[in-house]
């Protein structure tokens, strides 16, 4: 008898693979995505499409020019282009959305390495990059159409940006301007308790990050829910404050770069020149998170304390 | 209870209900000199001498070993060397069977009165864990009452791997031997408290050893979560008494003892008869097998290919010794079985997961049972880090795979904690 398999233990495997995790992602991002496409109509469908196509083609394009094992099978791209489409206004002009799609996947992701290599959250690094590339083009919002007498765009500022006020309920329901992934918080909640529930992402980062924002509002005397419904903070806690390859390991680490991001974002919000930190805060989380990893390592079990080796 | 993380793996205990039988006797038996942890034992025997069952036909005066005996009667043809599962070289003695099974005249029940001849009659026995390493039961037994007083023995019945029944079998068919031999190594030793610890999974057994244990009150039976690996050494003391073994220790650094079940009623069943250690109870089972499976009463050195004729393995594309979770790939299916085998599982299509990248999930440091960091051990090995490897507690690593087997990307992890292992230079032995 030949050819019998010789392999280190152990010699079974659990079902799950990289391609189930990054699919249940995309399907906790659906509602809110589905949510951002019926309020900025077909505008908004077409920027998420354009996005998640060319993120898919960059990541094969990069992987066969670098002549490394194809992986674009793993989903991960189509993650990556879902979540910066939805970081974008759907008047973006669709150009613009693949020079961020190139961004995020080429430079952030393929020249680090691949899939869990990449320092930074390759849509908030396209996110940032177009920001300052195309500045108004990045802040022509459109108004939600159920809003508007014709369906034609009328540049309106998002929530965070205008002083009159907006109604919780359409925060929560997304009638409000904004980004096509971020109009919804509804749907983004919705999505992240489900990301919770099947234990792809653990609930402390997002717990910590808003619930950072939420006390420092409330401190400081601010409108508490208003700042957690609006802008980008619900779908950049449960989605991109949760990235596997750009945030520590432990939940020690998750709650300290969960509380960062959530500093930042209050002050950036409050005191800085844009009226959106989230981005900002993640990536600056990102930068820090592998000196975060190598202060919070796990106390393994029966571990003691190094001894100086006696000469 | 208290216990430690792990995962849960399905059980596949289809051969629980196998009542043990004697498997039919080979024509041949390849008995290795090394069937321990020690150096291996020197052959006592040479071609062309005639053995009979229970004689010693190996064995040395290093300290880590325990005598080999022949587990059949017949003609030794040769004494060749044998390359061992784990790489090293050996010398084996291959004996033809005469079939008559003639019983070795030396062999009579020992006489056992206090721990010194307990501990001269089992390392006579031949026995070494019948768990896994191969460590000698009468080193164990030998452990120093002043430095590391003992006062728990935890019996190990866990069997958390899937497939394997054998350890079952025995608490069902012969619940008198274990609970004898618990009693005569707590009496000799003078070990207060017995946990035998069953897995939640084997409710009959339970049942049956409260029952048999009821008037008997230095021992518990303690239910074990359903869980892999409640079976491994610092995860059952944990579940059993709390108790953490550290870095570098041993059980009786904490004062416990942990000992397979079988272990405890083999020595019951030497000190009855003074057979020592020349078959197993294995379990048979796995896809590849299409009848007969169940468990045997084995000769040891028995071929396996002897085991996969038996029940008809077809075209078999892996081969254990052992269970999935930590047993050893056969790379011959002449090798034989050995005093530590409690399972040969043989499987057909086997389908390997592929190994992709690593997408830092922190599954991985979620499942670990010891709560280390494979993926971080992983990066520092790449690196050759040893100060990281060694800030990581990689010589903690119990190797039980719960790591491997819950990466998404399928990563070698265990394997890869072992080789970094080999990075870490070992510390002077003290003097
Ligand atoms: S479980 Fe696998 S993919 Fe996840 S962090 Fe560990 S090694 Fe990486
Ligand atoms: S690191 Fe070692 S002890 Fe932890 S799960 Fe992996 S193999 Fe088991």
């Amino acid at each position: 008898m030949k050819g019998l398999i010789v392999e280190p233990s152990p010699h079974r495997a659990a079902p799950i693979t990289t391609q189930k995790v990054m699919l249940q992602v995309i399907i906790a991002l659906l509602p809110a995505a589905i949510a951002g496409c019926v309020v900025f109509g077909v505008k908004a469908a077409l920027v998420l499409v354009t996005c998640i196509a060319s993120s898919v083609i960059f990541e094969a394009l990069c992987r066969k020019i670098m002549k490394r094992e194809q992986t674009v099978s793993d989903l991960s791209a189509v993650v990556t282009g879902l979540l910066l489409g939805m970081n974008l206004t759907s008047e973006i002009p669709l150009w613009m959305a693949v020079i961020g799609s190139f961004v995020a996947i080429v430079i952030t992701k393929q020249l680090f390495g691949g899939i869990g290599q990449n320092f930074a959250n390759p849509a908030i690094v396209g996110r940032i990059v177009m920001m300052f590339s195309f500045t108004s083009a990045m802040s022509t919002w459109a108004k939600p159409y159920w809003y508007k007498e014709s369906a034609d765009v009328i540049t309106g500022a998002t929530p965070l940006a205008s002083s009159d006020g907006v109604e919780y309920m359409d925060l929560l329901m997304g009638r409000c301007g904004g980004c096509i992934g971020e109009v919804c918080a509804l749907g983004l909640m919705i999505g992240g308790l489900y990301l919770i529930i099947t234990k792809i992402i653990s609930p402390v980062t997002p717990l910590a990050f808003i619930g950072t924002v939420a006390v420092m509002t409330a401190v400081t005397g601010g409108d508490v829910v208003y700042q957690l419904l609006s802008g980008g903070l619900m779908i950049g806690a449960f989605f991109m404050a949760t990235d596997y390859a750009t945030t520590p390991l432990t939940s020690k680490g998750k709650l300290i770069f969960g509380i960062g991001c959530g500093l930042i974002t209050f002050v950036i919000r409050n005191y800085g020149n844009y009226p959106e930190g989230v981005s900002f805060s993640i990536l600056l989380m990102n930068l820090l998170t592998p000196y975060i990893d190598r202060l919070t390592r796990t106390k393994p079990l029966g571990a003691k304390p190094a001894v100086k080796e006696a000469k | 209870m208290k216990t430690l993380r792990g995962i849960h793996v399905s059980h596949d205990k289809a051969t629980q209900d196998c009542e043990t039988a004697a498997f039919p006797l080979p024509e041949k038996v390849i008995i290795p000199m090394s069937q321990h942890m020690g150096a291996p034992c020197k052959a006592l025997v040479k071609k062309g001498d005639t053995v009979t069952v229970g004689q010693k036909i190996g064995d040395t005066d290093a300290f880590m070993s325990a005598p080999i005996h022949s587990s059949v009667s017949g003609e030794v043809v040769s004494v060749e060397d044998f390359l061992n599962s784990n790489g090293s070289v050996c010398q084996a003695v291959h004996i033809k069977t005469d079939g008559a099974q003639t019983v070795c005249p030396d062999i009579k029940a020992p006489e056992i009165s206090d721990k010194q001849s307990l501990i001269a009659a089992v390392r006579e026995s031949g026995l070494s864990g019948l768990g896994g390493a191969g460590f000698p039961t009468h080193i164990k037994l030998n452990y120093d009452a002043v430095k590391t007083p003992i006062d728990t023995l935890v019996i190990n019945a866990a069997e958390c791997e899937p497939h394997i029944t054998s350890d079952y079998r025995q608490l069902i068919e012969e619940p008198t031997a274990v609970i004898e031999g618990i009693l005569m190594v707590q009496k000799y030793l003078g070990i207060p408290h017995c946990k035998l610890c069953i897995e939640a999974n084997k409710p009959k057994a339970i049942e049956l050893m409260k029952e048999k244990t009821a008037s008997i009150e230095s021992i518990d039976i303690v239910t074990l979560p359903q869980q892999y690996p409640q079976g491994a050494e610092k995860v059952i003391v944990y579940s059993a008494t709390g108790r953490i073994i550290g870095e570098g220790e041993l059980p009786s650094n904490q004062g416990v003892m942990v000992m397979n079940v079988s272990t405890a009623a083999f020595i019951k069943k030497y000190a009855d008869t003074g057979m020592p250690l020349v078959s197993k109870r294995i379990t048979l089972d796995g896809s590849a097998m299409t009848k007969n499976q169940g468990n045997y009463i084995v000769p040891i050195g028995t071929p396996i290919q002897n085991l996969l004729d038996y029940t008809a393995a077809e075209n078999p594309q892996m081969v254990l010794y052992g269970g999935p979770m930590m047993g050893i790939t056969l790379y011959d299916t002449m090798q034989p079985v050995l005093k530590n085998t409690n399972a040969i599982l043989a499987f057909k299509e086997v389908k390997l997961p592929k190994t992709t990248d690593c997408i830092r999930c922190g599954t991985c440091i979620r499942t670990c049972p010891l709560n280390l960091m494979p993926v971080s051990i992983e990066a520092a090995y790449k690196a050759k880090d040893v100060d990281a490897l060694k800030e990581l507690k990689v010589m903690l690593c119990m190797n039980c795979g719960c790591c491997t087997y819950a990466c998404p990307a399928h990563r070698n992890l265990a394997e890869t904690n072992q080789l970094a292992k080999g990075l870490i230079p070992r510390p002077a032995p003290k003097k």
